[in-house]
């Protein structure tokens, strides 16, 4: 299948990443020969293939619930772009 | 003391021991080279000051107990370091200065080394080149027009123009073995799960895995050593008893079953790959190996699984930078949305955004089925291959890449062409797998070459044997003019 321009559009609203208009016919050219060529995987039947979501032979460990970090706020904020004491700044959301 | 970069690590270790050098004089000797390197752009950060102060402690109170002790060691810019940026190659990470320090780092620390600087990579370790780095491309040191690989390009130049003894990168399709098959120099990307993940800047998870870059392979086993090991805090880190690596290295390989895919003979192949393989197989063969046959009929559908499994992965992973928590902010947007899209299309670069839109797309309602579960099929196939291999042979070697190192902005035009790089060393990250690249020759442009042994789950012990072994017969030596200085 093909991807056109709105297809693309639609999937970079979803993905939160604003598009520069001048940009959108050059992307939509690399995305096609790329899914072209990912497409390449529709010569394989797999239906009876149990698809592979480990590569480990082992299954995620749990630990205990217990806390083993904390007390740590002012190491969270430091990178913070816009803080105001103990929070993180955002643009107003709420009217 | 002029040539103590040229030397091996191993070589460095035992000078440093038996005090015939000092840990400064040995740090001094590799920022004098750093300071005189810059046309590289290896480096994005450099901690000078903070490794003389390291060096002088050391040298106060020597302790060589440990594998590394005394040595300054520059780090890909993806593993993130306590109070030193760690920028991942991206803008959007440009003002990010951790609080905490990667496993696999602080491991190299506790082992007596200390930081020299961050090795400049592709933009979140996505590209082949290190063209797609936020800081600019990074040069190889065999040649000024050419590209050091990527994405572990800084640590490739780096290591091969004797800036820092050896090095880490990581490898999520081919990321520390095309680098060091481009630059002459020994790359080994782990068995998924010996190196701990946490602190290392997210690109695919089920692939990402951190290994050594070095001049040799007994370097790159006690690299290995000192940066291996299980950590509570990644979730996928296995639980074994650390080896050995360096102790345990041994050149006897005779009787040792070698498979030769015959997938990995590809369509406009260079001459010079077959020839390289050829002299590869019969190196082998003279030290007592079996060379057989095999098959990996998945093989060419590794890239197109990788294609969408990676950049499903990235999409995910990416999506923490948003602008408000740590990272670049755009001061554009009315609202809360608009701050998001802009920041994060002013942050990332092309090849990220490009990553992250394939991968939103194909794990997106409706295509979920026809892409990511296909994949995760198809991946299924790709590893069986190599499971019914491993019950005949004990280790396979293949070319590392389909040609030596390219020219500067020779496919940047075309994410497919700069994807087709990876085609040999992609499925085994898909596999989960331990592969070593080795110098093996050069082209008949005087560019390197390497080979590549893939081993079974957590049987890096025998490739490294193996490297080793190739190694001391292949008479292959980096000697590169430093017309950068």
């Amino acid at each position: 299948m093909s991807l056109d321009k709105e297809k693309i559009k639609h999937v970079a609203k979803l993905a939160r990443i604003s598009v520069d208009e001048a940009k959108v016919d050059s992307l939509t050219k690399d995305l096609n020969s790329i899914f072209k060529f990912i497409e390449q995987l529709n010569e394989l039947n797999t239906d009876k293939v149990e698809p592979l979501t480990s590569i480990l032979n082992q299954s995620l460990r749990s630990r205990k619930d217990e806390i083993s970090d904390g007390k740590i706020r002012e190491k969270i904020l430091k990178n913070s772009p816009k803080k105001n004491e103990e929070f993180f700044v955002v643009p107003k959301v709420v009217e | 003391m002029s040539n103590i970069t040229n030397q091996s690590l191993s070589e460095i270790l035992e000078s440093i021991k038996s005090k015939k050098i000092s840990s400064l004089e040995l740090t001094q000797a590799y920022i004098k080279n750093i300071e005189n390197a810059k046309k590289l752009n290896a480096f994005v950060t450099t901690t000078f000051d903070q490794a003389l102060e390291n060096a002088k402690k050391f040298d106060n109170k020597p302790n060589n107990e440990h594998l590394l002790s005394g040595i300054p060691l520059a780090v890909k810019d993806l593993f993130c370091t306590e109070n030193v940026k760690t920028t991942a190659g991206s803008n959007i990470l440009n003002n990010f200065v951790p609080s905490y320090e990667s496993t696999v780092t602080k491991n190299l620390w506790n082992n007596g080394a200390f930081l020299l600087g961050k090795l400049n990579c592709d933009e979140f370790a996505m590209g082949s080149s290190n063209e797609t780095s936020f800081f600019g491309n990074v040069i190889n040191p065999i040649g000024d027009h050419l590209v050091p690989g990527g994405s572990s390009g800084g640590s490739s130049s780096a290591l091969a123009a004797d800036l820092t003894p050896a090095t880490i990168g990581t490898d999520t399709g081919g990321s520390i073995r095309q680098p060091a098959s481009f630059t002459g120099t020994v790359g080994l990307k782990p068995t998924y799960g010996l190196c701990s993940r946490w602190g290392i800047v997210a690109f695919a998870s089920s692939l990402d895995q951190a290994g050594p870059m070095t001049k040799t392979v007994n370097d790159c086993s006690i690299m290995l050593e000192a940066m291996s090991g299980f950590d509570e805090k990644d979730s996928t880190s296995i639980n074994k008893k650390k080896e050995s690596y360096s102790k345990n290295l041994k050149d006897n390989i005779k009787g040792l079953k070698i498979g030769i895919p015959k997938e990995y003979r590809v369509d406009n192949m260079p001459k010079e790959i077959d020839e390289l393989w050829e002299k590869g197989k019969k190196i082998l063969k003279d030290l007592g190996a079996q060379l057989i046959d095999i098959s990996l009929p998945h093989t060419k559908y590794a890239l197109p699984t990788y294609y969408i499994v990676a950049p499903a992965e990235a999409s995910s992973n990416l999506a923490r930078y948003d602008g408000v928590r740590y990272g670049y902010r755009s001061q554009k947007g009315k609202d809360l949305i608009e701050m998001y899209e802009n920041t994060r299309s002013e942050g990332f670069g092309d090849e990220v955004k490009r990553r992250i839109l394939i991968g939103t797309y194909v794990l997106s309602s409706g295509y979920y089925d026809a892409y990511y579960l296909k994949a995760q099929k198809v991946r299924q196939l790709i590893k069986k291959d190599f499971d019914d291999s491993f019950t005949k042979v004990d280790a396979i070697l293949t070319p590392s890449t389909p040609s030596s190192a390219f020219k500067i902005g020779e496919k940047t035009n075309d994410p497919v062409s700069m994807y087709l790089n990876d085609i040999f060393t992609v499925p085994v990250n898909l596999a989960g797998l331990p592969a070593l690249s080795l110098p093996a020759g050069l082209d008949k442009q005087g560019y390197p070459l390497g080979l590549q042994l893939i081993g079974k789950a957590l049987d890096e012990q025998k490739i490294l044997n193996i490297g080793y072994a190739f190694e001391k017969n292949c008479g292959y030596k980096n000697e590169i003019k430093k017309w950068w200085s």
